[in-house]
């Protein structure tokens, strides 16, 4: 589904990503683990397309296609999702309006019909119960006074009605309550099937205690250092980075 | 004087000498407000009042006459379901129009009134003063909820240049209502030199909602002298898409307590226009409120201007007064100019002003397109966003329809 090989990215004169080789099947779920500054955000941005960063080597490809030569709404189309870390604020976009934009928009581009406002409310209603949402944020702007939790139940919202074939979700379990972090991963696991991937950035053990990942990659410095089983981010959480990164060093 | 402005003046004044025993109306008047015009001459950019808009091009124009007749029945265009009163040429067409009920509308043509609150010291309004031929004058009696109507004015020739200076009249007795929707649209170059006179009476609502739309080569001057009464509401809304250089000023007076005026607009400007909007609202009395958020989209090398001056004499305790001017530059080469004033006696009092500039914000505009909408149709979403705020307060749905119609064709065809 996803190949990344020796993918090298830099902001402003600042190599982050030092050639970082990575294969999500389709089907399975990776975690991305590692300390602050070790890339991990920079990885979903530069997968996503965000313009601040400079791809400066290697290459990606998604479902057999050049991922790095396309904008970020044909990286959309082709069914790749980035839930942010830092969902932004739309103040003046009906949140409903967006992702009903959004979900046509990517339709069109697939060749699909698009949805009418009636099968587009009724598709919502039904996700964002799904995910303990309350209606009114269908009707309000964009992630605007929602709390951090709604901000990330947003997103895993987005998702849900975009139906991606590979989401990246970057630290989506910040910022959550126990609850919370339950009806995130029970989002995600809704979507999980042979057609579906995941790579999940996460700092914590606990979001892959709901979210079972098939690998675990540990990023330092811009690369990867180790990849295991789901073991592996047991063990970091018992014995933190410092012995996984020193090894590597 | 510049030279240009200076000869520009003259051949005003000398159309005015040519057509003066055929206009209409007091003429003692005309001639007031021509020895005003011919000591001032065309604004320049000297004077305080015009610091950011030249009208050096208009007075470089040679415009002749309207033509006696319409010759065609004009295209109509978009509009409202409402009765619609049709201007050509400033000239009042009946034919072309559907009178409203509770709405008396008098040509002025026919009963050439000036009104008693433009002020003919402004050179604009002494310009129109001397040389109008003709304008609606509304009238809404006591207690009359008169609904909407359209006030439509087209420049259907393009042939050659021609200036036109309607004189308008609002009316509100105590407690009417009436929602105007005033369009202006045009082919080639002319100039458009309105004023009108809005009077609301004690506990009455004017609303009153302009799209000006005009020729890209057209020029449009629009002075509005209003006067608020105790509990009455002045609630104006421009949305200025047309013109080469236009200018809308707004000259609100609040004289009894709990009134209200609501000056809010929005300037979407591509190519070299230039578009200016200027405001003063004056709190005479007290316990009185103003609103004012003005949106600027700037694209290309246009440029926007905002002058909003606030008075709060010494007896108008309590003013509540808020003014906003934001704009979005979506060209480097673009340029807003903004120029906020607050004049205040009274010690009890209300009063901010804020001014901000921006681009279109990068990250929302990634976040949008990451989840699949095309480059630009997330700008178009985030420029209407950037409107929403000045745009959502108009009560009138058919008319905030329209003018979102308007945003939307004008957002298309910028490209």
């Amino acid at each position: 589904m996803l190949s990344v090989n020796n993918l090298a990215a830099r902001i402003d004169e600042k190599e982050i990503l030092r050639g970082i080789s990575l294969d999500v099947p389709a089907g399975q779920v990776h975690a991305i683990m590692g300390p602050n500054g070790s890339g991990k955000s920079t990885l979903g941005y530069v997968l996503a397309g965000h313009e601040g960063y400079e791809v400066t080597g290697g290459s990606v490809t998604f479902g057999g296609a050049d991922l790095l030569a396309m904008e970020p709404e044909e990286r959309a189309a082709a069914g790749l999702f980035l839930a942010f870390q830092a969902p932004l604020e739309l103040p003046g976009v009906n949140n409903a309006n967006f992702l009903r934009t959004a979900l046509n928009a990517v339709r069109r581009a697939r060749g699909e019909a698009e949805l009418d406002a009636v099968g587009f409310l009724r598709l919502a209603r039904t996700e964002s119960k799904r995910l303990h949402m309350p209606d009114d944020m269908l009707k309000r702007n964009v992630n605007v006074g929602f709390s951090g939790g709604e901000k990330k139940r947003n997103e895993v919202l987005q998702m849900a009605i975009l139906r991606p074939k590979l989401a990246v979700l970057d630290e989506t379990d910040s910022g959550l309550d126990i609850d919370a972090l339950r009806i995130v991963a029970d989002g995600v696991n809704a979507l999980r099937s042979p057609e579906f991937s995941a790579l999940v950035i996460t700092h914590h053990q606990r979001l892959l205690d709901h979210l079972v990942p098939d690998r675990v990659h540990v990023l330092s410095r811009g690369r990867i250092v180790r990849s295991g089983g789901p073991e592996l981010a047991r063990e970091l959480e018992a014995n933190g980075y410092a012995g996984v990164v020193a090894d590597a060093a | 004087m510049n030279q240009s402005l200076h000869n520009g003046a003259d051949a005003y004044l000398s159309r005015y000498e040519g057509l003066r025993d055929r206009l209409p109306g007091d003429a003692a008047i005309r001639d007031a407000a021509a020895a005003a015009f011919k000591a001032g001459g065309l604004p320049s950019m000297r004077d305080e009042d015009w610091r950011y808009t030249s009208l050096r091009a208009l007075a470089e124009t040679d415009f002749g006459e309207p033509l006696s007749m319409v010759a065609t029945a004009p295209i109509l265009g978009d509009a409202i379901d409402a009765p619609r009163l049709v201007l050509v040429d400033g000239r009042y067409q009946p034919d072309l129009s559907t009178p409203p009920v509770g709405v008396t509308v008098t040509p002025f043509s026919e009963n050439p009134y000036f009104g008693r609150l433009p002020d003919t010291k402004r050179p604009m309004a002494a310009l129109n003063t001397m040389l109008t031929e003709d304008g609606v004058q509304l009238h809404v009696a006591a207690g009359v909820d008169a609904g909407a109507l359209v006030l439509l004015s087209l420049a259907p020739q393009g042939h050659r240049p021609i200036a036109f200076h309607p004189r308008h009249g609002i009316h509100l007795e105590a407690g009417a209502k009436l929602t105007v929707l005033e369009i202006a649209r045009g082919e080639g170059a002319y100039l458009h030199n309105a004023v009108t006179e809005a009077v609301v009476a004690p506990g009455a609502v004017l609303t009153h909602i302009r799209l000006q739309d005009e020729s890209r080569d057209a020029f449009h001057v629009n002075t509005t002298f209003a006067e608020v009464a105790e509990h009455g509401t002045y609630d104006a809304f421009v949305l200025t898409l047309g013109a080469q250089v236009a200018r809308t000023e707004i000259h609100a007076r609040l004289i009894g307590p709990h009134g209200m005026v609501h000056l809010n607009g929005a300037q979407l400007l591509g190519g070299q226009q230039h578009g200016d909007i200027t405001t003063v609202v004056a709190h005479d009395a007290p316990n009185c409120g103003s609103r004012q958020t003005i949106k600027n989209v700037l694209s290309d090398r246009s440029r926007g201007v905002f002058q909003g001056r606030i008075e709060v004499a010494r007896a108008a305790q309590k003013t509540d007064g808020y003014q906003m001017n934001q704009a979005l530059l979506l060209s480097p080469q673009a340029e807003i100019d903004c120029k906020p004033q607050l004049e205040i006696y009274a010690d009890d009092v209300k009063c901010s002003h804020g001014a901000t500039v921006g681009e279109l914000d990068a990250d929302q505009l990634f976040y949008l397109r990451s989840r699949g909408v095309p480059d630009a149709e997330a700008r178009a979403i985030l420029v209407r966003a950037f409107l929403a705020e000045a745009m959502d307060p108009i009560a009138h749905d058919d008319a905030r329809a329209l003018l979102e119609r308007a945003i939307e064709q004008w957002w298309e065809h910028r490209a």
